[in-house]
């Protein structure tokens, strides 16, 4: 009895103490996890359940300038569901297809084939009207997410430009690539509860509020993109050419008034693949000059004092040898001066008059007049174009730059040079914002030279100039015409062309220059003077009358023989179609 | 001396043969009772919170509740030694129904665990909960204490077989638990040092057998996640680094009632059955943690103090395994939750959402209840 009453005591001692063990490791192990190591499982459930969500911001807008919507945002909504807890039935389906467009039994199967995702788009970007409705049908595991919509209303017109942003409202190309800091403002961020599918259960804190993009203000004038747009897609289509591209900037401040190119897209639905199009030709795509690069080198040859506008060179017979190379002109022009190498585009003459100069200074002149470096528009994609190196020129290339062959460059580029030599010689930045402060200048040439340039330039635009088409009714037209032959595998083609008008208005106090380039025109016509100058003058004609430019061609104006004529030449009424 | 108490307890059998019930009194034992209805609210106060505020799951709760209470009390109210005059039919019946389950299982989970009665589904194994102490208890009470090498092997078989039976199913939890309760009444009836020394000693070869033949891949995947639970953080370590986050997070005073964070927000699983205790760590924090522990030590501390009152070899014996199971039960419950045991599906008792277990829980406190009051003070 004795034995087993000590024997039990032993046992339930030894129970006792099991109990009291597992009891104390129980308890330190609550103390070391809840307090020993609180702070760390305190963070570690932070991390995942605390989640930084984003409000995203209003994109600014990019007006013209004179303040003209050309890129807004508009909030739109997208659908989705999580397939977890949405019922992918026929009824609820359908009921959201009618509402959305769509195809129930393509959307059931959509569904069905994500069975285990959380987060399946039914359809993007619609419109707020159509999210409401679908938001008072309250379907279980059906959300909407607030976005933003970039809308182009000027649609094609300005698309090269502006370029577009993509689904999640990031520029991806022209201003909207360029300028998306400033445009896309902040989103605003928000500390949020989140359960172990992600959803968001409730707001924690706000962190910081959102902001709204800043506006951007260009320098383009909607009413002249829309002309320049207009008459270049016409011309292209008549002249069943590939592309063209056209430009329109302010001389004195070097500000872009309207860039279009063709073909173009539609930037409000880029649904269809059409990569080749979005480019902004006349930024990205470089091309010989030609003929347009002329006054360039005349220019630096009055500069130095090789030649004057009425120095006698002999072009006869129409063309001469260098080295083992040709140069030929359209017909023997025979003793010619400098102001009829321009007006008749004489390459034998530019060329002789080329290589009577230091090749250094020519050179230095084609640099100085922005070839070869960026135009200062910064716009994304920007080609440098090439101009060699003078000291590896041989004769021949001396010769053959003069008038643009040798070398490329873009339409921006080339516009930009003659907006040198209209504005006394001083070369400015090309810029695609709307000029708030006075524009740093350079001078290039002098003011007389530029003005002795301008003069010859004027004749290319006189009857026995070669484009008189180029010529604006009230307005004195100075410019030059460029026909370039493009190159192909097996050197210059013999069929395809490039057709150029580069000019200046008006030639008394010059305020524009408008470049047009068409390329590859297929429907017989191909020279710059048929081709590009009756563009530019279209589109001058309306754009000087625009800007309120005043008629600079008295007499024209004098010889006006009465008040309809007068009124015609000073109407304006042309732009009530705008 | 044992004759002299068998012939004593038969007396007793005599006395109030004809009559189930006593009418004397009514049986409660009022500590346990009171004890347990805390927890039960404690329990039911918790699981408010980790449903999700489903009043829909308090009311089922509260229905299982009470039909355990009910039971409970019923069985208080039989006298110790008919319970151990059903002993061997009841473990001859649950022996027979796990056979049966073998074959005619229906399949819940995974698991062949439950029998089809037609009108109530029924788990064998809740039976066998009972029914191996029972078994164990009756067979020993008889035999000269400690037992003899050959009545050891016998209770040995007799608690391995139904063990081997429910780690068939596969429930590993309840099979480890049963066997477990049949070891106590054999360690309460005086197992000597040598039997004690020579199994722990067997245990390592033995451990390896289980682990090499008996264990299923999911089984040995539990084991290997609790031994390192980073290894897998997004498959079976999930459990477990998810409820020490909760409890690690809940901190001294906890986050409130209602407001833990990784309950609520669904990255606990099972947070109203087998993980419920790391939902109330992290709502009521170390000071919440230490006064639930101390409600249970405070009923296995009665439990105990019922079994040495105990009169009869039988009901010591009973008591001590019954006690010492439920005890068992928390440990491994709250051990697993808090990370220092594996994951072994067991529920925490009286605060799991669930019903089976807690009625054969609560007829084991019924059991506990009716040993105390029935003693005959005149014994003494």
């Amino acid at each position: 009895m004795m034995a087993r009453i000590l024997k039990m005591s032993w046992r339930h001692s030894l129970v006792l103490t099991l109990f009291c063990v597992v009891s104390v490791v129980l308890i330190w192990r609550a103390f070391d996890l809840q307090v020993l190591n609180n702070t760390f499982y305190k963070n570690k459930g932070a991390s995942t359940h605390i989640r930084m969500a984003s409000l995203p911001a209003h994109r600014g807008m990019i007006v013209d300038r004179h303040g003209e919507p050309l890129a807004i945002s508009t909030p739109v909504d997208s659908v989705w569901v999580n397939p977890e807890k949405f019922s992918n039935e026929v009824e609820v389906v359908s009921v959201i297809s009618d509402i959305l467009d769509l195809d129930a039994q393509s959307l059931l199967q959509r569904i069905a084939a994500r069975q285990n995702k959380k987060f399946v788009y039914i359809k993007r970007r619609i419109n707020p009207d159509l999210a409401s409705k679908l938001d008072q049908l309250a379907i279980p595991g059906l959300y909407l997410q607030r976005e933003y919509q970039r809308f182009y209303p000027t649609g094609e017109v300005s698309a090269h430009l502006l370029g577009f942003t993509n689904i999640d409202d990031r520029g991806q190309e022209g201003v909207e690539f360029g300028y998306d800091d400033w445009l896309k403002g902040q989103s605003g961020r928000l500390r949020v509860l989140q359960n172990r599918r992600g959803q968001v259960v409730s707001n924690v804190e706000r962190l910081s509020e959102r902001q709204a993009g800043k506006s951007l203000s260009l320098s383009i004038d909607k009413r002249l993109q829309y002309l320049a747009y207009k008459e270049l897609k016409a011309a292209v289509k008549h002249h069943n050419a590939r592309s063209g591209s056209f430009i329109i900037i302010d001389v004195k401040t070097g500000e872009i008034l309207a860039m279009v190119n063709q073909p173009a897209f539609n930037p409000n639905s880029r649904n269809k693949t059409m990569d080749g199009r979005y480019r902004n030709r006349a930024f990205t795509d470089v091309f010989e000059p030609g003929s347009t690069l002329k006054p360039i080198a005349i220019a630096a040859a009055v500069e130095q004092g090789y030649v004057t506008e009425s120095t006698i060179i002999n072009t006869s017979p129409g063309q001469f040898y260098v080295g083992r190379h040709l140069i030929k002109d359209m017909k023997n022009y025979g003793q010619i001066n400098v102001e009829n190498i321009i007006k008749k585009s004489s390459n034998v003459g530019v060329s002789k008059v080329a290589l009577s100069m230091d090749k250094e200074i020519l050179w230095q002149t084609l640099v100085d007049f922005g070839f070869g470096s960026l135009t200062g528009a910064e716009f994304p994609g920007e080609a440098l174009g090439t101009v060699n190196d003078f000291y590896r020129w041989r004769r021949i290339d001396q010769a053959t730059v003069s008038y643009g062959y040798g070398l490329s460059a873009s339409l921006a580029q080339l516009a930009r040079a003659y907006a040198a030599i209209a504005n006394q010689g001083r070369i400015v930045p090309l810029s695609m914002l709307k000029a708030t402060s006075e524009v740093e200048s350079h001078q290039v040439i002098s003011a007389s030279t530029s003005r002795s340039v301008l003069n010859m330039m004027e004749q290319v635009v006189s009857a026995e100039g070669t484009a008189p088409l180029a010529r604006i009714a009230g307005y004195r037209v100075a410019g030059k015409t460029g026909t370039v032959k493009k190159m192909d595998a097996g050197g210059y083609s013999s069929d395809h062309y490039l057709s150029l008008f580069a000019g200046i208005v008006p030639v008394n106090d010059p305020r524009l220059v408008g470049v047009v380039v068409v390329d590859d025109p297929r429907a017989g016509d191909y020279y710059g003077g048929i081709v590009a100058a009756p563009i530019f003058s279209k589109v001058m004609s309306v754009a000087l009358r625009t800007m309120n430019i005043y008629p600079d061609d008295l007499l024209a104006v004098k010889s006006a023989k009465n008040t309809s004529e007068m009124n015609a030449l000073m109407n304006t009424s042309s732009l009530g179609t705008l | 001396m044992l004759n002299k108490q068998y012939d004593v307890a038969k007396m007793n059998a005599q006395h109030e043969s004809g009559r189930i019930f006593s009418s004397r009194r009514f049986h409660i034992d009022a500590p346990l009772f009171y004890a347990l209805v805390l927890l039960s609210l404690v329990g039911l106060a918790i699981l408010y919170s980790s449903s999700g505020q489903d009043m829909d799951s308090i009311v089922k709760q509260l229905v299982r509740l009470a039909a355990a209470f009910f039971a409970m009390l019923l069985i208080a109210q039989i006298p110790p030694h008919l319970i151990r005059y059903w002993a061997p039919l009841s473990f001859a019946i649950g022996l027979i129904l796990l056979i049966f389950v073998l074959f005619f299982g229906e399949t819940g989970k995974g698991a062949q665990r439950w029998l089809d009665l037609g009108f109530f589904r029924f788990q064998p194994s809740e039976l066998m909960k009972l029914a191996v102490p029972l078994m164990i208890a009756w067979y020993l009470a008889d035999r000269t204490l400690p037992p003899q090498f050959k009545h050891v092997i016998i209770s040995t078989l007799m608690i391995l077989i139904p063990t081997v039976l429910i780690a068939k199913q596969p429930d590993l939890g309840t099979a480890l638990l049963i066997c477990a309760s049949g070891i106590f009444v054999l360690l309460f009836a005086g197992l000597s040092w040598r039997i004690i020394c020579s199994v722990v000693v067997l245990a390592v070869p033995l451990a390896w057998a289980v682990w090499r033949f008996a264990m299923h891949e999911y089984q040995r995947n539990r084991v290997l996640t609790f031994l390192n639970p980073e290894n897998d953080p997004l498959g079976s370590g999930y459990h477990i680094i998810q409820s020490k986050i909760a409890i690690g997070s809940g901190g001294i005073y906890g986050k409130g009632w209602l407001n833990g964070t990784q309950s609520h927000l669904e990255f606990l699983p099972e947070s109203s059955t087998d993980f419920i205790f790391a939902v109330f760590s992290e709502e009521f924090g170390l000071i919440g943690t230490l006064f639930l522990l101390s409600l249970y030590l405070y009923i296995v501390y009665r439990g105990i103090y019922i079994a040495t009152q105990a009169q009869h070899t039988f009901d010591r014996l009973l008591a001590g395994s019954l006690i010492l199971t439920f005890f068992f039960y928390v440990f491994v419950n709250i051990g697993m939750v808090i990370g220092i045991l594996p994951v072994v599906g067991l529920p925490l008792p009286l605060i799991s959402y669930g019903g089976t277990s807690m009625v054969t829980l609560m007829l084991g406190f019924g059991i506990l209840m009716s040993i105390q009051t029935h003693r005959k003070l005149l014994s003494k």
